[in-house]
């Protein structure tokens, strides 16, 4: 279900910065928060897409989400932040869905069969 | 795979050591789809790993490590909440209202003349958030997580650190469960100043024990 007139809450200029929260509130409420915002923000420095494709790209994440019944308060927000980065990857032909999915299981793989003491890191093929 | 054994690894307190089955937690489906973006977008040479770090940073330069700076501070100018801090670190910070909420176990260890402690976590990045924000790049690093156990005054050397050769030097491995905060040593000839003032001096670093605190 499309809302045209919904405008969506990231713009071009904002779409890169960190969200600010209430006044006490930690700015990010995990690591990966801040790290996929840095990965955005690299990237676009890299020139793989530009700011306004960035700004579509999250913008229509947000939309997505909205109509699948995100609240959309906040609390979602590096969510889609997610979402856009891994569709705008793809639409890039930087890297494929299928290798996207192919590398979080080796890191899922690397986590379960990693004994404590040793670093978790990928195994090379 | 790391080609390093950890045998002298001290790990600390009796009682504390029940790391079987902590690591076995997976990190979130969001966090590991942002780990094989990062991992496949270095590799193609897109993103600089030091780079994003960097803007993490300053990110969390908002809240990054000032709480665990005020614990620090305090503790150099009330013994009696120091005693309490060493004591149960987590009941002390609870107590205060310092610690998110995320039932850790928080255990604090101070830097004396006699002895250094530094604190790593080998497996992944286990680190005290609520206290210091977000771990640095190099905490999280392969060469920290194994170096610091094998040759901590060779890594203190490389962070501009040099420690007399009397002083001993304990590494404390974290966990999921168990998070570490050093109290540095509190700099000679900052007798006359205040809590704020103090702790506006303790560094991110000197409360992993890579640093140390100076009145510059």
């Amino acid at each position: 279900m499309s809302q045209p007139d919904a405008a969506p809450k990231a713009c071009a200029d904002a779409a890169l910065q960190p969200i600010r929260r209430a006044d006490g509130e930690p700015l990010f409420a995990e690591p990966w928060e801040a790290q996929v915002l840095a990965l955005a923000v690299a990237l676009q420095q890299a020139g793989a897409y530009t700011a306004q494709e960035w700004a579509e790209a999250l913008g229509a994440a947000i939309r997505r989400a909205q109509a699948a019944g995100d609240p959309d308060d906040g609390s979602t927000y590096y969510q889609h932040v997610l979402s856009a980065l891994e569709r705008l990857v793809q639409e890039k032909r930087i890297a494929s869905a299928d290798l996207l999915a192919a590398r979080k299981a080796a890191w899922v793989d690397a986590y379960e069969h990693t004994p404590h003491g040793k670093p978790v890191e990928l195994r090379r093929a | 795979m790391s080609p390093h054994d950890h045998h002298h690894h001290d790990h600390g307190e009796p009682g504390l050591g029940e790391h079987h089955h902590i690591h076995s937690k997976l990190p979130s489906d969001p966090a590991l789809r942002v780990k094989a973006l990062e991992s496949l977008l270095t590799e193609k040479g897109l993103v600089d790993p030091a780079t994003i770090d960097a803007w993490v940073e300053t990110y969390e330069s908002k809240i990054g490590p000032r709480i665990g700076a005020r614990v620090v501070a305090r503790a150099w100018v009330d013994s009696e909440f120091k005693r309490r801090l060493l004591a149960d670190a987590t009941k002390t910070l609870d107590e205060i209202d310092l610690l998110g909420n995320q039932g850790q176990h928080m255990v604090a260890v101070e830097n004396t003349p006699q002895l250094h402690n530094m604190v790593v976590c080998t497996l992944c990045s286990c680190y005290p958030l609520p206290l210091l924000g977000l771990p640095p790049s190099w905490y999280k690093s392969a060469p920290y997580r194994s170096r610091v156990v094998i040759d901590p005054r060779g890594v203190l050397k490389e962070f501009g650190v040099e420690l007399p050769a009397e002083t001993k030097i304990r590494v404390w491995d974290s966990t999921a469960e168990v998070r570490y905060l050093v109290v540095p040593q509190r700099p000679n000839g900052s007798d006359g100043m205040s809590e704020e003032q103090l702790a506006a001096l303790v560094t991110r670093d000197s409360m992993i024990g890579t640093g140390l605190v100076s009145l510059t």
